[in-house]
């Protein structure tokens, strides 16, 4: 276990110096000269040249890398052009929104795929199962922002019970913030469920037919009994694998939401920051989201081989 | 190559999913096909005076806030979603099954290094890849096809790089190899058409997972521009539009979520018709 902990740590900090070369390479270097891109081609010599001296662009193009990667472990991300705060505290305010987002969005997808999964796999090939797969097969091939839309033309155009967007703030207290919340979470999370409730499904159906499930059976446990001790169980190994899996979905998904709501996240900041050109927030977001993906494969793939010793050895094939 | 087609077909006639997918998908493709040569109205046509209206017999399912009618928009839009699509896969295709096929023959470090790569794409979503592709070049379509692309090679290295695994043990690999065939020879001729179906399978998941992507894309306004209509964009401007005229946020999503579950049945019903082995318990 030691030297499969080692090995992956040891790729972990080089996808993440990788990605932060790439991500310096498009988004410092390609453009040829990052103060043109944000002033836009109109701006004059002066304004560039202060500009540039303001980013440091004037210095060697190792020497920035090097600095901004090592004051990505400091925190120091450098002023927004537009906003002009620190780029952190840009971050960790609109954290506090996309965060409990996500979080609120997998909590109800799993509360809503697993019983789904076990229901379509306890009554296999019966109508309850056709019908849960139904769901699936919608539930994925629908866009989660016009899902969102859909929510929002019922709830709140027509029936005006909920907000159509915008944030409450936490200020207000936790009612209002879960009622701007309600929505999309409930956007994010059915898409979400959908692709779930089918891997929950699948998992439990190739458990059930292992031998240690005929044993259980033969010692006379019975349908409820195999299913709830014995398989669900065993079959929550690949779920799990699965939910590590979709949070670049997750991510990406949280970004297009917060747009449809007008949240003021970290995917609603990172669109304003594209359309006011402000680089050095796109840079910094972009290595963030890219690191969270990242980050978070990994945790996933270490706590598969705790669960799971087989997979300490060549975990490729 | 007709034979097998045929008989492919001749099983596929016996799938459910793959008769009402491939329905679905044919139509898809006959509409975007029709766009080259007919649609209702001009897409340019702008007509303030006849703006936001209802369906009618004149414009089958209405208006847009410029006055553009929603049908020829849609047969339009849909052109658009198979030509990102298409495009992207062509990346996917062209670089991840060579790279899966190298990974595969080679072992060793090569197959490390590969495999590390393709991680390494995976923490690059599309969304975040046409979002630094935007910042610098400016949004259009090339964006979107250029991230969705570089996401789907992994998924070919992965799909491919682990069929050809199993390929290369069988024995009549072993035969190929004794008969002096080095390894590219062997995974062009022997690997590749062993490996196609599942290739296939793939490619008409990651059809539909392309017109989802770009559709979320130019939502958010990093993909295809105007005047160019697409699914995604239509969306967004419905979305301007939503408390007055919300019937102009039910077709474009009502086209994206039919075109995608057709494709994803149709693939389902194909990876059940071509091997039999792989058909999983659902």
């Amino acid at each position: 276990m030691r030297i499969f902990l080692a090995k992956r740590v040891f790729t972990l900090v080089l996808t993440l110096l990788v990605a932060t070369l790439v991500v310096f390479v498009v988004l410092e270097i390609l453009p040829g000269d990052p103060a043109a891109v944000m002033l836009g081609i109109n701006a004059e010599a002066d304004t560039l040249n202060a500009l540039r001296e303001e980013l440091g662009l004037n210095r060697p193009v190792l020497i920035r890398y090097i600095d901004w990667v090592s004051d990505l472990f400091t925190g120091d991300l450098g002023i927004s052009y537009t906003y002009d705060v620190p780029v952190s505290e840009l971050i960790l305010s609109r954290i506090t929104v996309s965060f409990p987002l996500a979080l609120l969005a997998i909590t109800l997808s799993t509360l809503i795929a697993i019983p789904l999964g076990i229901i379509a796999a306890s009554n296999h090939n019966k109508p309850m199962d056709f019908l849960v797969m139904s769901f699936s097969q919608i539930g994925i091939a629908i866009p989660n922002f016009w899902f969102a839309m859909l929510l929002t033309i019922l709830f709140s155009v027509t029936l005006r019970i909920l907000p159509a967007g915008g944030f409450a703030g936490w200020d207000a207290g936790i009612g209002p913030v879960l009622k701007s919340l309600l929505l999309p979470t409930i956007a994010l999370a059915l898409p979400q469920s959908a692709i779930l409730a089918r891997v929950t499904r699948s998992a439990l159906l190739e458990v059930l037919k292992e031998d240690f499930i005929r044993t259980a059976r033969a010692k006379g446990v019975n349908n409820q009994g195999t299913l709830w001790k014995h398989a669900l169980r065993n079959a929550l190994i690949p779920v799990v694998t699965i939910m590590g899996l979709q949070f670049s979905f997750l991510l990406a998904g949280t970004i297009i939401i917060e747009n449809v709501f007008y949240l003021p996240g970290i995917g609603r900041l990172i669109f304003q920051a594209i359309s006011q050109r402000d680089l050095i927030v796109v840079k910094n977001l972009v290595i963030l989201l890219a690191g969270a993906v990242i980050m978070i494969n990994f945790v996933v793939d270490v706590l598969y081989a705790v669960i799971d010793p087989r997979l300490r050895g060549d975990k490729d094939v | 190559m007709f034979r097998k087609l045929a008989e492919v077909f001749g099983h596929g006639l016996k799938n459910r999913s793959f008769v009402i997918g491939g329905i679905i998908s044919l139509l898809f493709f006959l509409v975007a096909f029709l766009s080259y040569f007919w649609t209702p109205y001009p897409v340019e046509d702008i007509n303030i005076a006849e703006r936001l209206l209802k369906p009618s017999t004149k414009y089958l399912l209405g208006t847009d806030h410029f006055g553009r009618d929603i049908l020829s928009m849609l047969i339009k839009g849909a052109r658009n979603s198979v030509i990102v699509a298409f495009v992207a896969i062509g990346i996917g295709l062209g670089c991840g099954v060579p790279l899966g096929l190298t990974a595969a023959a080679k072992k060793g470090w090569v197959n490390e290094l590969i495999m590390r790569f393709n991680d390494f794409t995976f923490a690059f979503p599309s969304l975040i890849s046409a979002i630094m592709i935007t910042a610098i070049l400016g949004p259009g379509s090339i964006n979107s096809i250029i991230a969705i692309g570089i996401f789907n090679i992994p998924v070919f290295a992965r799909v491919a790089r682990g069929a050809a695994l199993s390929i290369w043990k069988r024995e009549f690999i072993l035969a190929a190899r004794s008969a002096g065939k080095g390894q590219f020879k062997i995974s062009v001729e022997h690997i590749l058409p062993n490996i196609s179906s599942m290739l296939i399978v793939q490619a008409t998941i990651q059809f539909a997972l392309g017109i989802l992507a770009e559709a979320g894309l130019s939502y958010l306004g990093l993909g295809t521009q105007p005047p160019m209509p697409s699914w995604g964009k239509m969306l967004n401007e419905a979305h301007t539009f939503m408390h007055f005229a919300p019937q102009l946020a039910i077709y474009p999503g009502a086209a994206i979520a039919l075109t995608v579950m057709g494709l994803n049945l149709f693939g389902d019903g194909l990876r059940d018709v071509l091997d039999p082995k792989l058909r999983r318990s659902r």
